[in-house]
């Protein structure tokens, strides 16, 4: 299946059953909340089905044919993933359960262990304790911040953040302050899950290489909506998450370098990650699956290469164009409703398709009751996990909009339309 | 339109016009309760004069329409009565909240209270509506401990 590189939004509608229902009341669905999970397409949930009804069962150890099929399918998930995101080895991807997972992992991996079959210490590289430094964002998702946090109060080491400009912007005029010997990893979002802004990873790399430091990206926001080569960005590590790529939840993504992934300790142990175990230690599988302790999760990983299979078709580039045709119009109608604040880049300039926005003496928690129960208008409210970021605008929440592959112009004229409304019940 | 059932005229009249809003002396004891989920947040003061008579309920506090109108409709049922009738009318307002929908508010008991009935429908939202309520009975019961 191949599209033109602008969009026939009719037709992927279509391939999403939830787009047509229609809510209590008879109103109509539109779903502005794709960055927070997306809707599924029939490929998908076709793909999921089949698998649980004709081929299920354990994967890696089952030595019969549905082991071997299923076994296959998960596998082949795994290349199917490994290809969408340019990862130059298909045992560099570890699947987990989810983006949050993904970087616990990797902030699992610092620290003084002990852990080697022979007992040989940590590798240098990753090696934390008390004068050693992480370099986080004020803009990340608490998932992105929390981890680091967690590792820090284990082992003695400082956390330091990048500022963000009030244009939304990460602030780098302190790079060189901030990223020094002393940092061991740098971590950040490859895109803003608030503020939509996508970040200048070169830079930050550049910096973190002069020192010696690693580079992680959470990229949950960006790969389900931009073309992303892993290899090309040259980054070490790279978070993301299925549910927000048409996936299934339950399945997440880490990429990393494989030299990497071989040097640093075992996050979970248990079934499937061994070599052999003895009662006093164990050796450990290589990677991938050193890092998949127990049954994973089967169908969702199989769910989501179905996931990027369909993405594949539609093509990232004809994604990515469509998003920004909604960008703009979204960005130029809501210039048009009274006291909006955007928070977050103004211009087209390095962003991506999700919109927060403040009402003047209106809390968002009221917005987005009336937009879903007058208009069936789903968008998110809150501090959308990003608590750092709301207290540095001095706001504790803000409405969400954001887009994908199935939303149209017509959907935006809604959200305009429902937010007139809000300010009259509000006037 | 099921939202604007929720949207009392009354609930937005007291989240435009609030009651008794501002934190003021002399108080027996002084709260602050927040709601995690989505960062309201409210401080308030109860000052128990003689006889057990509410004198004052002063509060401040940021958060949706529904959390601030029920802390001024809280100020406003207070004043003047009986801690111990003012529990009662917690107690009823609590019993309101958490009936799903399903409950059938007395009115003679809660006043203008009865405006939230439609928010007992929406459970994301009935923490919003009794944070102030926990709020003051927290500070009530701490004031009685002083």
């Amino acid at each position: 299946m191949t599209y033109p590189t602008s969009l026939d939004v009719e037709r992927i509608r279509k391939d999403f059953p939830v787009l047509s229902r229609e809510l209590p009341g008879g109103r109509p669905l539109v779903y502005l909340d794709s960055g927070n999970s997306s809707q599924k397409p029939t490929p998908v949930v076709e793909t999921v089905r089949e698998h649980l009804a004709m081929h299920y069962s354990n994967v890696g150890r089952a030595m019969h044919a549905l082991g071997a099929e299923s076994t296959e399918a998960y596998e082949s998930a795994r290349d199917k993933v490994a290809a969408f995101v340019g990862a130059p080895s298909r045992d560099e991807v570890i699947f987990t359960k989810n983006a949050s997972e993904a970087l616990n992992l990797v902030a699992h991996a610092f620290g003084p262990h002990l852990w080697g079959s022979s007992g040989e210490g940590t590798d240098p590289r990753f090696a934390l304790g008390p004068g050693d430094e992480i370099v986080i964002s004020e803009m990340e998702h608490h998932s992105n911040i929390v981890p680091w946090q967690l590792l820090v109060q284990r082992t003695g080491a400082s956390l330091k953040w990048f500022g963000v400009t009030d244009e939304g912007r990460l602030d780098l005029s302190d790079l060189d302050e901030l990223v020094t010997e002393r940092t061991k990893i740098v971590s950040i979002a490859h895109q803003s899950n608030v503020l939509g802004t996508v970040n200048p990873v070169a830079d930050v790399l550049r910096r973190a290489r002069e020192v010696g430091a690693l580079v992680m990206l959470d990229a949950s926001q960006s790969v389900p909506h931009h073309p992303v080569d892993v290899a090309a960005l040259g980054v070490d590590f790279v978070a993301f998450t299925g549910h927000k790529m048409l996936g299934p939840s339950g399945i997440g993504v880490l990429w990393g370098r494989g030299e990497l992934l071989e040097a640093m300790p075992p996050f979970l142990g248990g079934g499937e990650m061994i070599e052999a175990v003895w009662m006093d230690h164990s050796t450990y599988a290589p990677i991938p699956h050193k890092f998949e302790a127990g049954t994973p999760p089967i169908v969702e990983a199989i769910g989501l290469g179905a996931a990027v299979d369909y993405l594949q078709g539609i093509g990232m580039d004809a994604i990515e164009a469509h998003e920004r045709e909604l960008t703009a119009y979204a960005l130029e109608a809501l210039r048009e409703v009274p006291t909006l604040r955007l928070i977050g880049p103004e211009t087209l300039d390095r962003r991506g398709a999700t919109l927060s926005f403040t009402l003047e003496g209106i809390h968002p928690h009221d917005v987005g009751q009336i937009l879903d129960d007058s208009f069936g208008i789903a968008v998110r409210v809150g501090h959308h996990c990003a608590r750092p970021l709301h207290l540095r605008f001095g706001i504790p929440a803000t409405t969400r909009a954001s887009f994908y592959l199935y939303n149209t112009t017509g959907e935006i004229d809604a959200l305009v339309r429902g937010l007139h409304h809000v300010q009259k019940v509000f006037a | 339109m099921i939202g604007e059932s929720m949207y009392q005229e009354l609930i937005l009249e007291h989240y435009k016009h609030p009651q008794g809003r501002g934190l003021r002396e002399p108080y027996d004891a002084e709260v602050h309760h927040v709601n995690p989920t989505c960062g309201d947040e409210i401080t308030l003061r109860v000052k128990v004069g003689d006889a057990g008579r509410i004198e004052d309920v002063s509060y401040d506090g940021q958060g949706c329409s529904i959390s601030q109108a029920a802390a001024s409709v809280l100020h406003e049922l207070t004043a003047g009565s009986t801690v111990e009738e003012t529990l009662s009318v917690v107690d009823e307002f609590t019993r309101l909240m958490q009936g799903r929908g399903q409950v059938e508010a007395d009115e003679d008991v809660l006043g203008d209270a009865v405006a939230f009935a439609g928010v007992a429908k929406f459970p994301a939202r009935v923490k919003c509506a009794l944070l102030s309520w926990m709020a003051y009975k927290d500070a009530v019961v701490r004031s009685a401990s002083r």
